[in-house]
């Protein structure tokens, strides 16, 4: 605390009041006063950093204490202003409904001096201590990574000067084992490393090649090949360096000398056990030591040497990938290739002091985050607030809200969703939950899941329809749903909210609609066009298979009407209509195309005689005094081209024919109709 | 006239300022302030004026700068007046013997202090 006086804002309406508060704490204080809610707010504008503590007045004019309290709230200041409340009304709710609001403590008037003093002072006080020890824990935390950072970078940076090389190398192998590391935990549970374990072996990276500080000067900076004596005392700085570490008194139980340890003795181990120097295999190699060696070749292969030049990012890619540059664990090498992008944008920005800097930040912001404190009651107040917004507007918006995570794959519905489907709110693994199936059908609802999942963050949105089961009654429903894609760089499905909309009524008249619009009012059978268009998908979808088409008439259909009246050649056409629906199979296509011309559509395996013999039979028999006459003709597949135009055509011409010669028969068409037809005319 | 005297004089209760306010020098530098507090004046033109949320705040506060300085027989009056005048939203015949209280009683207290200021 420094000397200045803490400034201490007072609101009260009696000018009176605030003298005598100011009277008994000016000593102690700077006071500064305000006489309605209105001008406490306005100061706190002004001097929100300044103010260390509020004395607050109840009734006031303009604007009373309970709602300077809200406005606090809203603004987020209570959470760094004390409040302490006065006012001569000491009934218990006014009091509650103060503390719910944030205030920390109660003075009741008539005010005393030692009580007001006393109050405001250990208020005051507690405060101020919360404020330091918090900043005195980061700076702690600051120091004591600063510290340790600032030694491995100087150790590892006088191998690399000696080395001939810029330092930058200690950097780059930093960044690149950290970049990797997270990928791994990202792609795979295999390797379990905390944050504090990869932090760790990120900062140990920086050792790796410590024990070159062993090598002599001539061997380590010749700019030719090695001979293989040299190549044997170059192969040694693995060891040397792990020896160096283990022999630190007293420290050999620090995670970061156990890390610096597998580091420096088995990076230069491979995957296949033919690394050095002790030809450990796969897994073998602690992971630590695994990575740091991938990061080591990487950034080796992009820089230049004094025995190289610098590859090109890309070409370096390559050549790890392709096994050029020693054996890695292929799951490093897929995380590897994950982050190629990001790789060569990081490595181009990292220059010294870069790393430290960044790296202690974090770790500070980190560790006070996992305190666990930070979140602030302010957030926490803010997302109730749109919780009860949402929860309002989805009660009275009367449609089925629902949020969906996949895991653990979970359902939240609105509580209006909830009474309207019967189901409880949370439906906890709704893929394997009856009830919930028994409403969305276990193939509509995995085609859900999976559709959602196939958004992007791009057109997150998703639109179905879906027949479910509500109250008992299968209804037409609208699914539309937002999914929630983290914004990383690699989005993660992260959940999706959306509603469910009954459409019900409009899908059954829209269905109805074209129920009407495909049928032929007076028989109920298709209409031509319903029936050319089904007739034409079958075509086109059943390759290979045969289809008949029959056309048929009635031939002594005009004497019927002009013999026995217009309503009974109606029930005429009903009757033939009805005696084509029972005898033909759901598959086949039958349909009216006006008077009394009807056509029919089968699939057939062998022949289609017997088929249609059966229905003409069935057709031409009497009706009341009425004998029924048809004439059919039939064209099948087996004989055109299988498009409808030509199968309607053929069909008419065999229809006409038995029309012109017999009546009241069918024929199959044949080539010399359409001659005889046309010799005719 | 001493401080205590006053304090007799208008009913007040001397040893219980005396243990909160410590001093005989702040107790007068306040009883002045009373006597030049405006809350009172606010009182009867709000009440003239039929404005009764803002009779009420200036009675509270008035009872409040009695109750501060152990002004007991003012604070007594101002108290039923405050209570008579809580969420009212009209004038009445009953707020005129409880007014005619706090009236005596102010009147009495101020000419005190003006006798003690000299």
């Amino acid at each position: 605390m420094n000397n200045a006086k803490k400034k201490i804002l007072i609101v009260d309406d009696s000018e009176l009041n605030r003298s005598l508060l100011s009277d008994m704490l000016s000593d102690s204080f700077e006071i500064v006063e305000a006489e309605n809610g209105m001008e406490a707010m306005t100061i706190l504008h002004e001097q929100e950093l300044e103010i260390c503590l509020m004395l607050l007045d109840i009734v006031m004019p303009i604007m009373d204490g309970f709602e300077v309290l809200a406005m606090m709230n809203q603004k987020g200041w209570i959470k760094t202003i004390p409040v302490i409340m006065i006012s001569a009304e000491t009934g218990g709710a006014y009091i509650d409904r103060a503390y719910d609001l944030g205030a920390i403590d109660y003075i009741s008037r008539p005010f005393d001096e030692r009580t007001v003093m006393h109050r405001v002072t250990s208020n005051f006080m507690l405060t101020v201590k919360q404020k330091e020890m918090s900043e005195m824990l980061s700076e702690q935390i600051y120091e004591k990574e600063k510290d340790n950072s600032l030694m491995i970078e100087i150790l590892s940076h006088i191998v690399e000067f000696r080395n001939g090389e810029s330092g930058l190398h200690v950097l780059h192998v930093h960044a690149i084992t950290d970049m990797l590391l997270e990928q791994l935990v990202k792609k795979t549970d295999k390797y379990p490393l905390s944050a504090q374990e990869r932090r760790l072996i990120g900062n140990a990276s920086a050792l790796h090649d410590i024990g070159k500080i062993s090598i002599p000067s001539e061997v380590l900076n010749k700019p030719g090949r090695f001979t293989p004596e040299e190549f044997e005392i170059m192969k040694g700085h693995t060891i040397e360096g792990a020896n160096m570490l283990s022999a630190i008194p007293f420290r050999g139980n620090e995670s970061l000398i156990q890390l610096g340890y597998q580091i420096c003795r088995w990076h230069h181990e491979r995957y296949d056990g033919k690394g050095y120097p002790d030809g450990l295999k796969g897994d073998e190699i602690p992971i630590a030591a695994q990575v740091v060696a991938m990061a080591d070749v990487y950034d080796a292969l992009t820089s230049e040497r004094v025995y190289k030049p610098a590859y090109t990012p890309e070409q370096a890619m390559h050549m790890i990938l392709n096994g050029e540059c020693g054996v890695f664990n292929p799951l490093l090498l897929d995380c590897l290739r994950d982050i190629s992008g990001k790789l060569k944008e990081e490595l181009n920005v990292i220059s010294f002091g870069h790393v430290t800097e960044s790296g202690i930040r974090d770790t500070v912001e980190r560790t006070l985050k996992s305190g666990g404190q930070d979140v602030s009651n302010r957030s926490i107040r803010l997302l109730e607030r749109e919780r009860m917004k949402f929860k309002f507007l989805a009660d009275i918006s009367g449609e089925i809200m629902f949020e969906y995570s996949d895991v653990p794959q979970m359902i939240s519905l609105s509580e209006w969703g909830s009474e309207t489907l019967g189901m409880p709110v949370k439906i906890v693994d709704p893929a394997t939950n009856a009830q919930w199936l028994n409403i969305f059908p276990e193939k509509d609802f995995a085609d859900f899941t999976e559709g959602v999942k196939r958004t992007t963050p791009e057109n997150p949105v998703f639109n179905r329809k879906y027949l479910l089961t509500i109250g008992g009654e299968k209804r037409w429903c609208k699914v539309i749903a937002k999914v929630m894609w983290g914004d990383s760089e690699a989005p993660e499905f992260d959940g999706a909210i959306g509603k469910i909309v009954d459409i019900n009524d409009e899908t059954v008249s829209m269905q109805s609609l074209e129920r009407k619009a495909e049928h032929d009012s007076r028989t109920g059978l298709f209409n031509h066009n319903a029936a050319k268009k089904r007739i034409s998908a079958a075509l086109a979808e059943g390759k290979g298979k045969h289809y008949a088409l029959a056309v048929f008439d009635l031939d002594n259909f005009k004497s019927a009407n002009d013999v026995y009246g217009h309503l009974f050649g109606d029930e005429i056409l009903e009757t033939v209509a009805n005696r084509i629906r029972e005898n033909i199979r759901s598959t086949d296509i039958a349909a009216r195309m006006g008077g009394d011309e009807f056509i029919l559509f089968m699939e057939y395996k062998d022949s289609v005689e017997p088929q249609i013999k059966r229905i003409f039979e069935r057709l031409t028999k009497r009706h009341k005094d009425f004998d029924v006459s048809v004439s059919m003709g039939i064209a099948c597949t087996k004989d055109c081209k299988e498009d409808y135009d030509t199968l309607f055509t053929m069909a008419d011409t065999a229809m006409y024919t038995v029309k012109r010669e017999s009546k009241n028969s069918y024929c199959f068409y044949n080539p010399t109709m359409t001659t005889v037809l046309r010799g005719e005319e | 006239m001493t401080v205590q005297e006053c304090y007799a004089a208008m009913g007040a209760d001397y040893a219980d300022v005396m243990s909160r306010l410590r001093t005989d020098e702040r107790i007068t530098k306040f009883l002045i302030k009373v006597a030049d507090d405006k809350s009172y004046a606010l009182l009867i033109d709000s009440l003239n004026a039929r404005n009764m949320e803002e009779a009420f705040r200036a009675a509270h506060t008035l009872k409040g700068v009695c109750m501060n300085l152990s002004l007991n027989k003012l604070y007594s009056s101002a108290a039923q007046l405050t209570e008579a005048l809580r969420g009212r939203t009209e004038y009445g015949a009953d707020i005129e013997p409880l007014l005619a209280c706090v009236k005596d009683d102010y009147e009495h207290t101020v000419s005190c202090i003006r006798t003690l200021q000299g």
